[in-house]
């Protein structure tokens, strides 16, 4: 359509402000990336000289093998489990109308609505006093607290979109549940539990909160790790605990770079479709 | 102020064209509608028809040529200066507004007083006959009432030029005979120049006074109704006009007209260009009749019962299907002559 | 099988009770366990403070003003962060969904939601430091004399939220514009509306309730700020937002009580702005907004 000389200065000042924040986001994670590799940086653009000796002091000194095992660790069990109870409860919840259904959509919903911090204090408390809280299965535990909501919620409109058909034909030639569900179910719900699972994937490796108030010494995932560092950071030289970020921000990167062949960037943000 | 004004006399375009990229989805578009016409733009999915109408209402840009309303030259100026009337296809009604507010959109965008608003849009909801449904939102209404709807809304700011994207494709088959009656009605009452874009050959053999065919983003033919039913321009307007037999033959040219070759038979058609020694043969399965002793002998395949007469298809010595129509009942498997007037075989340059 | 077994099984199932629905049971307990009752146990933990009567530690919180001066303190960030981030994603969104490839941009746009606000806390550290490449380019230009202040304090918390915050509010916006059937402004333009007039007559009424739920969402992740109030604000002063002494009541003075009212009133204060936007929003047209029927 044609434009008016206010329109397209419109048009451009718009372009101007998405430009100007790609650009000091870029900056940003540019200069946490410069910092980490170089030898001294004072009062100049760049530093003087570059050194990985950072990354092999971080790696010490934050016990970075231990942290990426104990990460590792957390996100696939949360992963898994997520999974395993998330896709069957989409399933029921997509396929059945019961009495009480609204109630239980509801509380599915909740923990994607309430942001962690919020309920993360009095789930932290209980897992205290349950005596789970420090170990690694009490940081699973609350980390799982948003993570199997929202597969459930992401998994429903696709088990909707699987013909009911399809599965009374599988039962008219003699399917029973279990069978029904691994050749049949599963296979035409493989696209979106891989999309449901990789978001969750990233989602938990970024969660912070939740994993801050129940971790404890040998229980901490690399987020958490990283807050620590940032937060001593008087004690630490900065360059090694950027060292640490940079750590922290290709393994979240390379997992959204994969997670994103699968699911559009919307998905990552939607907690719950509409 | 809307550039259009009541008193214009005609529409040119003139040459143009529009790109998509690589894609050329428009080329060589000549037309000139005079006021009070009727123009329909007929042609296949993909022709370039609706691509034409969103040039000439401003939507879109050319990408070469001009277009003119009168002297003036109107492809440098938006829509919303162009002061023409648009039906799209999807209604495109305002799902928050009233029917009044939706009708009343564009007289209150051109600021008019309350009282004229009220008044002319009263006036255009009776015209399209839909007193009484002011306060629904457009979600309530059926298909038909929307449709009403926005013709209303377009008609309403009293436009000279009023298009029409497709608007009946998405009714059903009964709705869509009472709806074309209506256009044809409110077309009679206003007497404001339209411009409507359709797939259906009937549609726009019933509504027009003059059709553009369109075929691959070209114009293919320009004329009248009786024009394009009875001598389309070239073998893919007639093969869009309804005219099923399109049979490849070898041909001569004699005295008596082109002679050409169906199902082994000689038959007499009239030569539409140059004909030289192989054509294609155009006939309409209205055309061709099974007689007594008609030269093109063919076995019936299927015979349908279309409760008037019998849509039949029958299968000619060389392979070729026949499509015809028969006042008699024809079984499968039997043996018909057909015959078919020269005028109304259309001998067409391979 | 006796003929009342069968019809007590069927008459389950017209209520669409039966062994598949029972698969609901396990996600619905674990909700229950781990979110549900915490919750209740932390609304009656609140009313059992550690000294004082039932309303103590409510008490406590509106009489300290190191406690309540954090209802204030937090809404001054969370609020205006709000408001740019989500009035921002509007224009931009409508200019981003005439672009041909989309892909990348959001791409961009969606890493700093993925890194989390740790990791964008750290990164404004080091940018925004006085010697940061921000400071430095400005001071290079002229267009300052002395390096700006903008870490550890309220504006690096600020960035911290746009940053992290604007490219959600982007988003969603983004998917609520795509989802208006562009005919409708087509449609205005044929009746003579110019682009402001579109956009204040058709495309912002259809984005209203979109907007409404926009601003709920990021005002809730606002609210709830945390790392960033600590490694990147002041925490002890101008941004200490009320998670901080939520967090330090259960892990620095091990008060239980009083950190499960502060989780109360945190979520309360959310409860009462979510519902006004969401009750603002029924007043608005929310029906659907793409194509016609047919």
């Amino acid at each position: 359509m044609h434009r008016s000389l206010g329109e397209r200065l419109w048009s451009f000042s718009i372009w101007a402000v998405v430009a100007f924040f790609v650009l000091n986001l870029l900056a940003m994670i540019g200069s946490v990336v410069v910092d980490s590799f170089g030898t001294h940086w004072f009062n100049t653009w760049l530093p003087a000289g570059f050194t990985p000796q950072w990354y092999v002091m971080a790696w010490d000194e934050f016990q970075l093998p231990d942290i990426l095992i104990v990460t590792a660790e957390v996100v696939g069990t949360v992963v898994l489990v997520s999974g395993l109870i998330g896709v069957p409860t989409a399933y029921a919840m997509a396929r059945r109308n019961f009495p009480g259904k609204q109630v239980v959509m509801l509380i599915f919903l909740l923990p994607l609505l309430v942001p962690p911090i919020t309920y993360g204090i009095p789930m932290a408390t209980v897992l205290y006093q349950a005596h789970l809280a420090g170990t690694i299965w009490g940081v699973i535990l609350a980390n799982l607290v948003p993570t199997v909501p929202f597969v459930i919620l992401i998994m429903i409109p696709f088990v909707e979109q699987i013909d009911p058909r399809v599965e009374a034909a599988a039962r008219v030639f003699g399917a029973r549940m279990g069978r029904l569900f691994v050749q049949i179910l599963v296979p035409l719900l493989l696209p979106g539990i891989l999309a449901a699972l990789l978001l969750v994937l990233v989602r938990t490796i970024a969660m912070f909160e939740l994993t801050f108030l129940t971790s404890g010494p040998t229980s901490q995932t690399l987020v958490v790790a990283l807050y620590y560092a940032v937060f001593a950071a008087g004690v630490r030289s900065q360059q090694s605990i950027d060292a640490m970020a940079v750590v922290y921000m290709i393994t979240t990167l390379i997992w959204l770079l994969i997670a994103l062949q699968f699911v559009n960037p919307t998905q990552i943000v939607t907690r719950a479709k509409r | 102020m809307p550039i259009a004004s009541r008193d214009f006399r005609e529409l040119r375009l003139e040459d143009v064209s529009r790109d998509f990229g690589q894609h050329r989805a428009l080329r060589d578009v000549n037309l000139t509608v005079k006021r009070g016409e009727f123009v329909a733009l007929l042609g296949p999915s993909g022709c370039g028809k609706s691509t034409t109408l969103n040039c000439i209402a401003g939507l879109l840009q050319l990408t070469g040529g001009s277009i003119w309303l009168d002297s003036q030259r109107l492809d440098e100026v938006g829509p919303e200066d162009r002061g023409f009337g648009m039906v799209f296809q999807n209604y495109a009604l305002f799902p928050h507004l009233t029917v009044r507010r939706n009708v009343a959109f564009g007289l209150v965008t051109q600021r008019r007083p309350k009282a004229e608003i009220e008044r002319r849009v009263d006036e255009a909801l009776a015209l399209v006959r839909l007193n009484g449904q002011d306060e629904k939102l457009p979600g309530q209404l059926s298909g038909g009432q929307q449709q009403r709807v926005a013709i209303a809304r377009a008609i309403v700011v009293g436009p000279p030029l009023v298009l029409m994207d497709e608007p009946l494709s998405n009714l059903d088959a009964k709705l869509r005979l009472e709806m074309r009656a209506e256009i044809r009605r409110i077309h009679t009452m206003l007497g404001c120049s339209t411009i409507y874009v359709t797939h259906d050959q009937e549609e726009a053999l019933s509504l027009a006074d003059r059709i553009m065919v369109m075929i691959d983003g070209q114009p293919r033919q320009i004329g009248t109704p009786e024009d394009l039913y009875a001598r389309p321009a070239s073998a893919d307007v007639a093969e869009f006009m309804g005219y099923r037999n399109l049979l490849t033959s070898p041909a001569q040219m004699t005295v008596d007209g082109a002679a050409v070759t169906v199902s082994g038979a000689r038959v007499l058609g009239t030569a539409m260009g140059t004909v030289g020694a192989r054509a294609t043969v155009a006939i309409r399965p209205d055309d061709l009749q099974p007689t007594a002793d008609g030269p093109i002998a063919a076995t019936v395949e299927i015979a349908e019962y279309h409760g008037r007469d019998f849509y039949a298809v029958a299968r000619g010595t060389g392979g070729e299907d026949l499509y015809f129509r028969s006042d008699r009942r024809v079984a499968a498997g039997e043996v018909v002559h057909l015959a078919a007037s020269p005028a109304r075989v259309l001998v067409y340059p391979a | 099988m006796s003929a009342t077994n069968l019809s007590l099984r069927r008459r389950l199932r017209e209520h669409g009770l039966d062994g598949v629905t029972l698969l609901v049971i396990p996600g619905v307990l674990f909700v229950l366990a781990l979110f549900i009752y915490p919750f209740i146990y932390g609304l009656i933990l609140s009313f059992q403070p550690k000294q004082g009567g039932w309303l103590a530690n409510y008490a406590k919180f509106f009489t300290d003003p190191y406690l309540y001066d954090t209802i204030w303190l937090t809404l001054q960030i969370a609020v205006p962060a709000t408001l740019l981030n989500t009035i921002l994603s509007v224009p931009v969104a409508l200019r981003v969904r005439l672009m041909r490839r989309q892909k990348l941009l959001t791409t961009i746009l969606v890493i700093p939601i993925t890194l989390g606000t740790v990791m964008v806390a750290d990164g404004l550290l080091t940018y925004l430091g006085p010697r940061g490449w921000l400071n430095r380019t400005l001071l290079e230009f002229g267009l300052i004399s002395d390096p700006v202040r903008l870490i550890h304090n309220y504006w690096g918390v600020m960035l911290s939220l746009v940053i992290s915050g604007f490219p959600f509010t982007f988003l969603l916006t983004l998917s609520y514009v795509t989802g208006i059937d562009p005919a409708l402004e087509q449609a205005g333009a044929m009746l003579g509306a110019r682009s402001r007039q579109r956009f204040f007559r058709i495309l912002l009424p259809l984005l209203a309730p979109g907007l409404a739920i926009t601003l709920a969402l990021a005002f809730v992740q606002a609210f709830t700020v945390f790392p960033s109030a600590i490694l990147l604000g002041a925490p002890a002063g101008p941004t200490r937002v009320i998670s901080i002494v939520a967090y330090q009541a259960a892990f620095e003075q091990f008060d239980y009580p009083l950190a499960s009212a502060i989780a109360m009133l945190m979520a309360a204060i959310q409860l009462v702005i979510i519902a006004g936007l969401l009750g603002a929003r029924m007043l608005v047209f929310r029906g659907p907004v793409s194509t016609g029927k047919g």
